[in-house]
This record gives C-alpha cells, sequence and structure tokens, in this order.
C-alpha cells in the first residue's frame, strides 16, 4: 500500500487508528471520577502530542539515521512558529500559508546552520548546534526585538494589517485561526454516560499533518538516501575511501529535519497564534533529544511514544499538587496519610522532572532501544518464538 | 532504488482518501450547547489560579497563591471572612458564588509566555475554569489575557503594571486591579521634585520586555516634565542575575541619579550590585547620587536587605495601611499564615472578590455579565479607598502610595514607610492618552 512493504503498512495503520481515536483513548476515566485527573483527552494536550510527534519524527531522521546528534532543534522550531504567526499578522488568518512559510523558512534556516556546523562531527557538531540555537534565543530576546517583541512573545492584534483577511472581525475581536473557513478552536464535545470525549478540528488538523510526516518518514527510512544515512552512522570514514561524499546528504537530512521542525512550529502557531522565544531555548532542544532516546533512536514510532510519554508527565504529573495527594490518601488514618503524601510529594507536581528522570535514567539502563525495545520485549516474552526483523533497526544499539 | 509505482488508480485512490481526511473535520464543527464556556452546571464553580511557581518572581507568585487560597476560604464562608467585611458591596454571603462552592486549580506560569498560556488553556479545556487570574510579569499577564478572550472566559490580572496590560493589549475579557507605569510615574514625580529638585540627570537600567519599556517611558516623561534630563536608557535582559556590567558605566556617564525599571529578583540583584559599586555614597554633579526604584514591593525589600534604606518608589498597596480593609486583610492574612501580606498577594486577593461579587450581582458566570458588572464599579474597603474599575480600559483607579525603604526597621516585615499617598485623581488620565492608544478591547467573547 502507497508504496510501503506489509510491515510498514501495518505500522501506519496502527498510528492512522491511534490518532484518530486519541480521543477516547486518551480520555479512559469518566469526568466525574477521581482518576479524571489522569484523563489526557483535552484538545491542547492531544494537539501537543502530535505535533511534538512531529518535531520528534523529524529530528530522528537526523540523529537516528546519521547519528549526529544536534542540541539546536529548537532554533527551527521557533523560527518556524516566528514565521507562522507574521503570516498571521500579515497575509490572513489561514494556516496554510503561514505554515508553509514557516516550513520554507526553517528550511532555509537549518541549511545555513547545517552548512557550517556540518564540518565538523561528533561532540564539535553537537557544541556548534547548541551555540547556534542559543545565539538565536538571545537575538530573539534583544536586538530582533522589532521582529520578535521580545520577553512579550509576538502576538496578533486588532490593528495588523491582514491583506487577504480582516484586521477584526465584525464584533470587534481578533478572527480566529481557521483552514478555509474551518475554525481550528471549535470542537465538538460528545457525551456517553459519565464520559466526555472531545473532538477538536485543530488536533485533527495537526493529527492528519503528523500521519503524512510519518508516512515520509517511513519512506525516508527505506529509501537509498535513508541507507545512505545509516552507512554514515555506522563508518564515515569507510564512506569517504569508498569515494563518497557525506556531506551532501548529512546536509539534506539535517534541511529535511529542520524542516519537520519548522512544520511544528508553525502548527504550533496555528493552534494558539502565540510565538514566544523560549520555544528556541536549549531545554527546549534537550526536550526532543531525551523524547527520540526515550522512545528508542532509530525506530519509526519510537519518537511519537517518547513525545508522547514526556508532554503526559509535563501536563498530567505536574498538575498533581498537595491537595490532590491529601484526597487519594484520605482513607488511610491522618499519620499515614501525611506520611504518604510526604514521600510521594517530590515526585509529582514541581518535581515533575525528577519522576521523569528516574524512567528516562531506567530507560537507558535497561532497555538501551527505548520504549520501542520494551514493546518488542514484550511482544517476545508473549509469543515465545523468535520472529525475525525485516531490517528494522536491530534493539540493542545503544544511543551515541 | 526507492519503490515509485505511480499508478493512475493509485493517485485517484490516495487522492479521495486525501480528500476524505480534509473533509473529515468538518462534522466537529458543531458547537456544544452550553450557553458560554465552562458554565458551571454542578454544585460548584471552578477558578484558575496561574501564577509563577518557579523563575525571578517566584516568591512574588507562592504570595498570590497564598491569597487565592485565603479568598477561596472567604469566599466559602471560612476564616474569619477578612475583606469581605469591609467590603463596601454586600451580595457576597460566604456560601460561595451564586450558591456554588468555590474550588479551585493551580497551575505554575515559569514567568514564561508559552508555558503560561499552555498551563492556562489546560485550566480551561481540561478542569472546566471559568476565570483565570494570576501572573507576576506584564509579559504573560498579556499572553494570558489574550488567550481568555479567545477562549471566552474572565481574566483577572494580578501584579501587572506594564501600561500595554490595559492600554495598546487591552482586552474586553481581562480587568486589572494593580497600578500602572503611568500612575507610579505620576505619583512619584511630585515626591522626586521635593526631595531631590529639578535639575537632575537620570540613568536608566530597564527590563527588557513590555514592563520595563512602559514604565521607563512613563517615568522619562514625567521626570522630564519636571526639568530633569533622561542620559541613557539601558535595556537588561529578564533572565540576567548579575548586574555589574550594566552597573559600571552608571559613574561616570554624567547622570547623577539611577532609575531600576527592575522588579522582583532582578531589582534585588541590580540594587545589591548598585550598592556594591558606591553609588549611594558617591557624588556626582555636586550632588549625592540617588537611586529610585519605581515599583517596589515588601518582598523585594526584604531580598534587597540593608541597601534598599532610604530608597524612593511606589506601590500598590502597604500593610501598614490603617483603614478598616487593610487590617482586616492583614489580620486574617496574619493568622493564617503567620507573616503580613504582600502587594501581589492584597491584588491578588482583591480581584477574586471583585470577580466574585461581579458574579453575583450579574447573577450569572457567563462572562459577558460579569463585564458588565465591572465596568464602571466603584467599591471602598479593599483597601485603597473608593476605587472605580473604568469601563473603557477596565483599569482600576485609586490611591497610590509612594513609599521609601524604612531606616530603622522595628521588625523583619517594616521595611517601607509610606511618604505620601497620592490621590486617585492626580494618577488619573485619559484613556487616549498616547502611551495607551493604540489598543481596543474588541467586544465581550464567551466562548461557545
Amino acid at each position: 500500500m502507497l508504496g510501503l512493504g506489509k510491515k510498514d503498512a501495518s505500522l501506519l495503520l496502527v498510528v492512522v487508528a491511534l490518532t484518530m481515536l486519541a480521543p477516547f483513548i486518551l480520555n479512559p476515566f469518566p469526568s466525574d471520577s477521581g482518576m479524571a485527573q489522569f484523563n489526557a483527552g483535552y484538545p491542547d494536550l492531544m494537539q501537543r502530542f502530535v505535533i511534538f510527534g512531529i518535531f520528534a519524527i523529524g529530528f530522528n531522521i537526523l540523529f537516528g539515521l546519521t547519528g549526529y546528534l544536534s542540541f539546536g532543534h529548537a532554533a527551527f522550531l521557533g523560527v518556524g512558529s516566528y514565521s507562522a504567526v507574521w503570516m498571521f499578522k500579515l497575509l490572513s488568518m489561514n494556516i496554510l500559508p503561514a505554515i508553509i512559510l514557516s516550513v520554507i523558512i526553517a528550511g532555509l534556516f537549518s541549511l545555513l546552520i547545517g552548512w557550517v556546523s556540518l564540518r565538523r562531527t561528533g561532540i564539535y557538531f553537537s557544541i556548534l548546534t547548541l551555540a547556534f540555537a542559543q545565539m538565536s534565543f538571545a537575538l530573539a530576546y534583544s536586538v530582533l526585538t522589532p521582529l520578535t517583541n521580545g520577553e512579550t512573545g509576538l502576538q496578533v492584534t486588532l490593528d495588523d494589517p491582514r491583506i487577504l483577511g480582516v484586521s477584526a472581525t465584525a464584533d470587534g475581536s481578533i478572527p480566529v485561526t481557521n483552514l478555509f473557513g474551518l475554525e481550528m478552536r471549535s470542537a465538538y464535545d460528545m457525551i456517553v454516560g459519565p464520559w466526555t470525549f472531545t473532538f477538536s478540528v485543530g488536533y485533527y488538523v495537526c493529527a492528519i499533518v503528523m500521519i503524512a510526516a510519518f508516512y515520509l518518514s517511513i519512506r525516508i527510512f527505506r529509501s537509498p538516501f535513508g541507507m545512505m544515512l545509516r552507512a554514515i552512522k555506522s563508518n564515515q570514514t569507510r564512506m569517504n575511501y569508498t569515494g563518497l561524499n557525506p556531506k551532501p546528504y548529512t546536509l539534506a537530512a539535517f534541511v529535511i529535519s529542520g524542516m519537520y521542525a519548522g512544520l511544528a512550529g508553525g502548527l504550533m502557531a496555528s493552534m494558539d497564534p502565540l510565538a514566544g522565544a523560549e520555544r528556541m531555548q536549549w531545554t527546549a532542544s534537550g526536550e526532543v533529544v531525551l523524547m527520540t532516546i526515550l522512545g528508542g533512536v532509530g525506530t519509526l514510532i519510537g519518537p511519537i511514544l517518547g513525545a508522547g510519554m514526556i508532554k503526559y508527565f509535563e501536563n498530567i504529573f505536574s498538575k498533581i499538587n498537595d491537595g490532590v495527594l491529601h484526597t487519594w490518601f484520605s482513607f488511610l488514618p491522618d499519620g499515614i496519610e501525611n506520611f504518604m503524601v510526604a514521600v510521594i510529594h517530590p515526585f509529582v507536581g514541581k518535581g515533575w522532572h525528577l519522576t521523569l528522570g528516574l524512567i528516562f535514567m531506567l530507560v537507558v539502563t535497561f532497555l538501551p532501544g527505548g520504549l520501542v525495545e520494551g514493546g518488542q520485549r514484550i511482544a517476545k516474552a508473549l509469543r515465545k518464538k523468535d520472529k525475525d526483523d525485516d531490517g528494522k533497526s536491530p534493539s540493542t544499539e545503544p544511543a551515541e | 532504488m526507492s519503490k515509485t509505482n505511480l499508478t493512475r488508480r493509485g493517485v485517484l485512490k490516495s487522492g479521495a482518501v486525501a480528500g476524505a481526511g480534509v473533509a473529515l473535520p468538518t462534522i466537529f464543527t458543531a458547537s456544544s450547547a452550553a450557553a458560554y464556556t465552562n458554565e458551571p452546571t454542578g454544585a460548584s464553580v471552578t477558578l484558575g489560579f496561574n501564577v509563577p511557581q518557579t523563575g525571578p518572581y517566584a516568591d512574588e507568585g507562592a504570595d498570590e497563591l497564598r491569597a487565592y487560597e485565603l479568598a477561596v476560604e472567604h469566599l466559602n464562608g471560612g476564616g474569619d471572612g477578612g475583606m469581605l467585611n469591609t467590603f463596601s458591596s454586600k451580595e457576597l454571603k460566604g456560601d460561595g458564588i451564586l450558591g456554588k462552592k468555590v474550588e479551585f486549580v493551580t497551575g505554575d506560569t515559569q514567568t514564561k509566555s508559552d508555558a503560561a498560556r499552555a498551563s492556562a488553556k489546560s485550566m480551561i479545556e481540561k478542569d472546566g475554569a471559568v476565570m483565570i487570574t494570576g501572573g507576576s510579569s506584564s509579559g504573560v499577564a498579556i499572553a494570558v489575557q489574550g488567550l481568555c478572550q479567545e477562549a471566552g472566559v474572565i481574566f483577572m490580572a494580578g501584579l501587572t503594571h506594564s501600561n500595554d496590560t490595559t492600554g495598546k493589549d487591552k482586552k474586553a475579557n481581562g480587568f486589572r486591579h494593580f497600578f500602572n507605569g503611568y500612575m507610579s510615574g505620576a505619583a512619584l514625580a511630585p515626591v522626586l521634585k521635593g526631595l531631590y529638585g529639578d535639575d537632575r540627570k537620570a540613568y536608566h537600567l530597564t527590563a527588557d520586555y513590555t514592563w520595563g519599556w512602559t514604565q521607563q517611558e512613563s517615568i522619562a516623561a514625567a521626570t522630564e516634565a519636571l526639568g530633569w534630563e533622561t542620559v541613557n536608557n539601558v535595556l537588561t535582559p529578564l533572565a540576567s542575575t548579575d548586574f555589574s556590567s550594566y552597573i559600571a558605566p552608571v559613574l561616570n556617564s554624567g547622570a547623577d541619579v539611577l532609575v531600576l525599571n527592575h522588579y522582583g529578583g532582578n531589582m534585588v540583584n541590580s540594587l545589591t550590585n548598585a550598592v556594591q559599586f558606591g553609588l549611594r555614597e558617591a557624588q556626582a554633579n555636586g550632588k549625592n547620587f540617588e537611586i529610585v526604584v519605581p515599583l517596589f514591593s515588601r518582598l523585594m525589600a526584604r531580598g534587597a536587605g540593608e541597601n534598599i534604606k532610604g530608597i524612593l518608589g511606589s506601590t500598590n498597596w502597604h500593610w501598614s495601611l490603617q483603614d478598616e480593609g487593610s487590617k482586616a486583610f492583614v489580620k486574617s492574612f496574619g493568622t493564617k499564615y503567620g507573616f503580613p501580606p504582600s502587594q501581589a498577594a492584597h491584588t491578588t486577593y482583591c480581584q477574586t472578590l471583585l470577580y466574585a461579587d461581579a458574579c453575583q450581582r450579574a447573577g450569572t458566570f457567563n462572562p459577558c455579565g460579569v463585564a458588565e458588572a465591572l465596568e464602571g464599579f466603584e467599591f471602598d474597603g479593599l483597601g485603597n479607598g473608593k476605587t472605580l474599575y473604568r469601563a473603557e480600559d477596565h483599569q482600576c483607579f485609586k490611591d497610590v502610595l509612594v513609599v521609601k525603604g524604612k531606616e530603622n526597621p522595628t521588625s523583619e516585615f517594616d521595611l517601607l514607610e509610606v511618604v505620601e499617598v497620592t490621590p486617585a485623581a492626580q494618577v488619573t488620565y485619559d484613556p487616549e492618552h498616547p502611551m495607551f492608544a493604540g489598543g481596543q478591547l474588541g467586544s465581550c467573547n464567551p466562548g461557545a
């Protein structure tokens, strides 16, 4: 199907099913139950899942295939966001031109940074990309303020020209982002008994874009170009000796992953028309590295799982405060209740980073292939027989 | 080679699939039946408290959260009722809002626009918050105010002092109780003239974001009207922790006054650096060198310690005020937490009460009804004397305090003394004043 092998086609179908049914899958608990705390099926978070999924898929094309660890990918995400918001300010609130521009600008920007950074490999490459990203962040905060609005963040206002749209709607408010009239913000709540499932237009637009991005990444993984990138990862010196110049391939991979990041940035701005410089900070670049490694470097679906996991922790675990903990343990006697709350307190709420760090440590130590390897091991244990892998990267390759 | 099996049938098929994909979301556009976003249907109503729990304004954020919890307790009939007893409007009876018990969710803005909006969005979409309040940074407040306008909930701004919040970035769903940069300038100028004369040269260090920009503009305009000269204005990044490289050139610039347009942790660090560089003892142009911090708070005074003594600034409210409202608030806050509240705590407490009262008077949580009840509302008994919520820009007009770091503090909380209470009339401006022009409220958005 669509030029994919049987295995890849079924993987694609699984991803399609998961993203399309996400509003159900992510809201397993009735909305009035105590477990509703763990529901993740609200539009903003679902959009984040797929947008960061796109970001991580793109990052994986560079890191997973060529082994070049970029520590500055957030810069492309930020550039994409700024381009999209400028499009909303100047052209129209339709997200299509905004996303196209953000991909183009991020592509050009990554061509420039990649051209310089790819003169070095290994840690020097990582440091160069980190330096460029921090430079962009600092510029966005200071001298580029007319373009980025600095700390306040770039926002759409009532007096923007929007030459193909309207500056303000009839009732005097800022028009909302849309796709040919289909508003990103509109949503439909389906109420089934105690459950509430929210279907948001913005989420489905992001999901369809992510499926397309995922499909493209499968094609790249399976193409001769992808093979060449893997060759670079396994031994670059050998490639040089056989007379092949790896530079154009790595640069192409860098630009492609930069464009993926720009696409993610453009989508982010389309869902919420604001761009802040923090999106470019090194912590954001580090986050995508974590996502990819947590999910499984060099695997197709790994980055999506990693992105989902990190965003889930960031948005759900960080919301569990002491008050919530006390209601959980209220059935216990007072002393034990306070003890339990004190024990769990450092791991939730503001301490969600700690839980994530522990999980990350465990995954890297025991499952070097990330969550994907965990899944494979479980599947293997269930089937009790060896299944041969059709060239998908062997599960034991540790992250570099 | 890659498999490129482009057939006519294949293209048609994938085209049809893509078309179906694009058409799919249209079935979801039907809006839900609720009259406005997050209409509370059960026995409780949820408010969203979005404050910085990390970053340079974390101290203010923690104090804001304490005040919110206190306000919710009072609204639900707990505690001693605090300012509910002194508030001029007597609609609130201590049985929640419109008979519904008040519940709340909290979030961390991290003093970053992106994180603040994500946090506010999850409160609106997941927790069903019908009102968002908080923010200790104008950048964040403006970003969240924009979000609330789009989502159709009320935003009650917390500590935000930029002119833009109710100036060029004002929104119909956003309301501010706190004063602003212009008011600081208007209140400070006469006092500065009295103490330091009308022939001074000022050097500004300014936090590089909307609040810093507008406050610097306001103070420069107010002091230049006195006859002062602005020598230089240097923008400093919000994330800075060491300001020595910015302070070093000040002494040789020919200036004799340093204006620190910094707040929170920034101000503590920059003032400490300035004192370390000996600016307090320095002489310039034959006069004593002076430092002015236009926006002051007790939390900052505590952070800066000894360095704050004798330094002038303005503040929205101070716990040593002796009116009935302030006394009641200080008493119930002190009973619960063991120390007096800061101005950040005061303004967020007032905002919560004002919102609750507006809902009660409007008889609904509908943002449009609440906005109508707040616009042009005159009240008293919340610690600032007679106050007006102006309808044109949703800004409160009330007395502004000019304060000075106390020379001989009697306790660790008694750090500021009130030099002058500037009456509201003196700090009132036209809604079309050039520093505030350029924005429009738009119309109220109830969402849904």
